[in-house]
């Protein structure tokens, strides 16, 4: 069937609550509004207001109450809003989340899964454009994901409940609506902690993920590049044989995040290339994201998000490199 | 138009004085003396546990503690409240709730050694581990009572929280959720007067604690937290009343006689006067005088519990001591699954000699 981000994601929730009664829902307006995105519409109606919970407006108590919900025994789904207002619960995610299994040698674990939309270029106010993968993934414990496509997010987000470990599943807000693809009704898991290869090429590797998957096939297509694209899908655990895989095939490696350049993704790639592939690179890396400063006012987003063009001028850089 | 539309007001509770009288209008029908000696004698060893984890640290045999001395009454009067089913969420300083919970000794010194593997509690352990950053349990205590209900166990929460930690927006969200959700939940305000070097007063201009409750929609009690008879009547009301799904808030009025942790130094902060004031209210000596005058306790006796306790926390302490840790451990725990990446380190780690002491 096809579907958008926003369909296929609402069927993955709805599965997996007819198929575990512990799965349930918590966040701001996501029952009755069914959330500010839609996503959880119908859910409601569907399972209840034990299951499909609008709670009060304060982000800290929605991932610390889910912390004792799954402690607890249940597998609770908290939305946060815009990822921009998740650092208000940031303290909870990285001193309790991350932490339960290990401080308790497996005695107790917390099976939870923070959806929250990221990223821009939809014209939103401030606070809720920005990318935060990459704090979350400095974060030991915490596994990070951000599918960019219909069927990814879904199996992705089935993946993420039937695993027993706290996942922030970021879901680019410009991918929500932008494209359908075919995505099956039924129950499937895509891997966490494994890459997909979009296309398969000899000239140079182009990884990326979220929000710039879209913008690096269109250049690569319009321009019919001979490009490896790598879609990372899970940020932390980071797919590292993906990488090196390709940096060695290559030797030419570009990569494009939304997230602000200076500390980001990209750099934690470009290092694990530099340690275990060095020599196979026939050119330096070339990193490509927004410009390391806060994100701007909608007005000034254009200027700041990677464009096809700023890919294309990089993918010229490396491939006369 | 002008009308009134709030009203609250907050009760003190004391059952038993500092010289050990008993208020009988107050006093349950059901406490009898054999349940006040079971109180004391928990009390006596949560104070023996204390005692030697201050000497230990002294000797550099555990890292930092901090000492529950004085807060016995609140501690064990709410624990042994608690229904074999329920479950207790702690801030830090709850060491008494895991002595008489069921954690056995050794695992609470292997913790003090500043090992997790201490905090893996035996099956069926109903009790959370140590949080650290004050007021963060809140929002967990509400989440599992929230579980609770959902699962229709009967179960009810009881969680703690210092004086320091109501000012935090976690204890304010989390009491916020309780009462929209209407959980089994109580919510015990440990106040011990100081948040280190803090006093009670500069930590909010509220005349209560207790008086949080009303803006969280609940129902708000305060009792003489050194007093053990009032605390466990005082708990084991609430809980009967979280377990109808009406969250409860008890403020707990003790006092923290020792240190805030074995870093800490009261001294530079608050008077010797004050303190003693504070003795001469300790929770245990009311209770002693009580069973003294009902020819329940001696010094034959007091000696007798004190031979015992030492035996009992001296193995604990052996046994603790005789852990070998596993630095493996620290990578076998984080996730479900082992990441490549994360392999990888521990292997690389586990080739070295960096383990080597």
């Amino acid at each position: 069937m096809q579907m958008n981000m926003v369909a296929s994601i609402n069927n993955a929730l709805k599965l997996c609550m007819q198929e575990n009664k512990d799965v349930v829902l918590l966040g701001e307006d996501i029952g009755r509004d069914g959330g500010v995105f839609r996503v959880t519409d119908g859910l409601l109606d569907a399972f209840g207001s034990d299951r499909v919970i609008d709670t009060p407006l304060a982000e800290s108590g929605i991932i610390g109450t889910s912390i004792g919900m799954a402690l607890g025994g249940l597998r609770p789904v908290p939305e946060i809003q815009f990822a921009g207002f998740m650092l208000l619960g940031f303290a909870q995610l990285v001193n309790h989340a991350a932490r339960f299994r290990g401080r308790t040698r497996s005695g107790m674990s917390v099976p939870m899964v923070v959806r929250t939309p990221a990223s821009g270029g939809v014209r939103t106010l401030e606070h809720h454009s920005d990318s935060p993968e990459a704090f979350y993934s400095h974060i030991g414990g915490l596994v990070v994901v951000e599918p960019s496509n219909p069927y990814d997010a879904k199996g992705m987000l089935i993946k993420a409940l039937h695993m027993n470990d706290p996942v922030v599943f970021l879901e680019p807000t410009k991918l929500y609506r932008l494209f359908k693809q075919d995505v099956p009704e039924t129950m499937y898991e895509v891997p966490i902690g494994k890459a997909n290869v979009v296309r398969e090429g000899n000239d140079l590797s182009i990884i990326t993920y979220g929000t710039m998957v879209p913008v690096v096939n269109n250049v690569v297509q319009k321009r019919n590049i001979d490009a490896e694209v790598i879609d990372l899908r899970t940020i932390n655990p980071l797919d590292e044989k993906a990488i090196l895989d390709t940096a060695k095939k290559t030797g030419k490696v570009l990569i494009v995040h939304e997230a602000e350049l200076s500390f980001g993704a990209g750099a934690e790639i470009a290092a694990r290339i530099a340690e275990k592939a060095m020599y196979d690179l026939k050119a330096p890396i070339i990193r490509v994201g927004s410009h390391s400063l806060p994100y701007p006012f909608p007005g000034y987003e254009n200027y700041y998000v990677p464009n096809e063009l700023k890919v294309s001028k990089a993918i010229d850089k490396l491939l006369s490199s | 138009m002008q009308k009134r539309v709030f009203d609250g007001s907050i009760d003190y509770i004391q059952i038993m004085d500092e010289e050990g009288n008993i208020d009988s209008s107050l006093m349950p029908k059901d406490i009898s003396d054999e349940l006040i000696l079971k109180m004391y004698r928990n009390m006596a060893l949560a104070r023996a546990f204390d005692a030697k984890a201050l000497s230990l640290q002294r000797q550099g045999r555990i890292v930092t503690y901090a000492p529950l001395l004085g807060q016995e009454a609140t501690q064990i009067g709410s624990g042994m409240a608690m229904r074999d089913s329920d479950f207790f969420v702690p801030n830090f300083r709850q060491h008494a709730l895991y002595l008489i919970k069921g954690l056995p000794i050794e695992n609470m010194f292997i913790s003090l050694r500043g090992f997790e593997d201490g905090a893996k509690a035996p099956q069926g352990f109903r009790g959370f581990p140590v949080a650290v950053p004050v007021g963060s349990q809140v929002p967990h205590a509400v989440g599992l009572a929230y579980a609770l209900k959902y699962k229709k166990t009967g179960s009810a929460v009881v969680s703690y929280v210092g004086d320091g930690g109501t000012s935090e927006g976690d204890f304010s969200e989390g009491i916020n959720f309780a009462g929209v959700w209407k959980v089994p939940l109580v919510m015990i305000i440990e106040n011990n007067q100081w948040a280190i070097s803090i006093p009670r007063k500069n930590q909010t201009a509220a005349v209560t604690l207790a008086q949080k409750a009303f803006a969280a929609g609940l129902e708000g009690l305060q009792v003489d937290g050194n007093d053990v008879i009032a605390v466990y009547k005082t708990i084991r009301d609430a809980i009967n009343l979280a377990a109808q799904n009406e969250p409860q808030v008890i403020e707990c009025v003790t006092y923290r006689l020792g240190l805030h942790t074995t870093s800490d130094d009261p001294n530079k902060y608050r008077s010797p006067e004050e303190t003693k004031e504070w003795e001469r209210r300790d929770p245990m000596v009311r209770v002693r005088k009580y069973l003294t005058k009902k020819g329940l306790w001696n010094e034959e006796t007091e000696q007798k519990m004190a031979d015992e306790y030492r035996e009992l926390i001296d193995t604990g302490v052996a046994k603790a001591e005789a852990f070998k840790p596993d630095p493996k451990s620290m990578f076998e725990h984080i996730y479900s699954f082992m990441p490549e990446t994360l392999k990888q380190e521990e292997d690389d780690a586990a080739a070295s000699n960096y383990w080597q002491q």
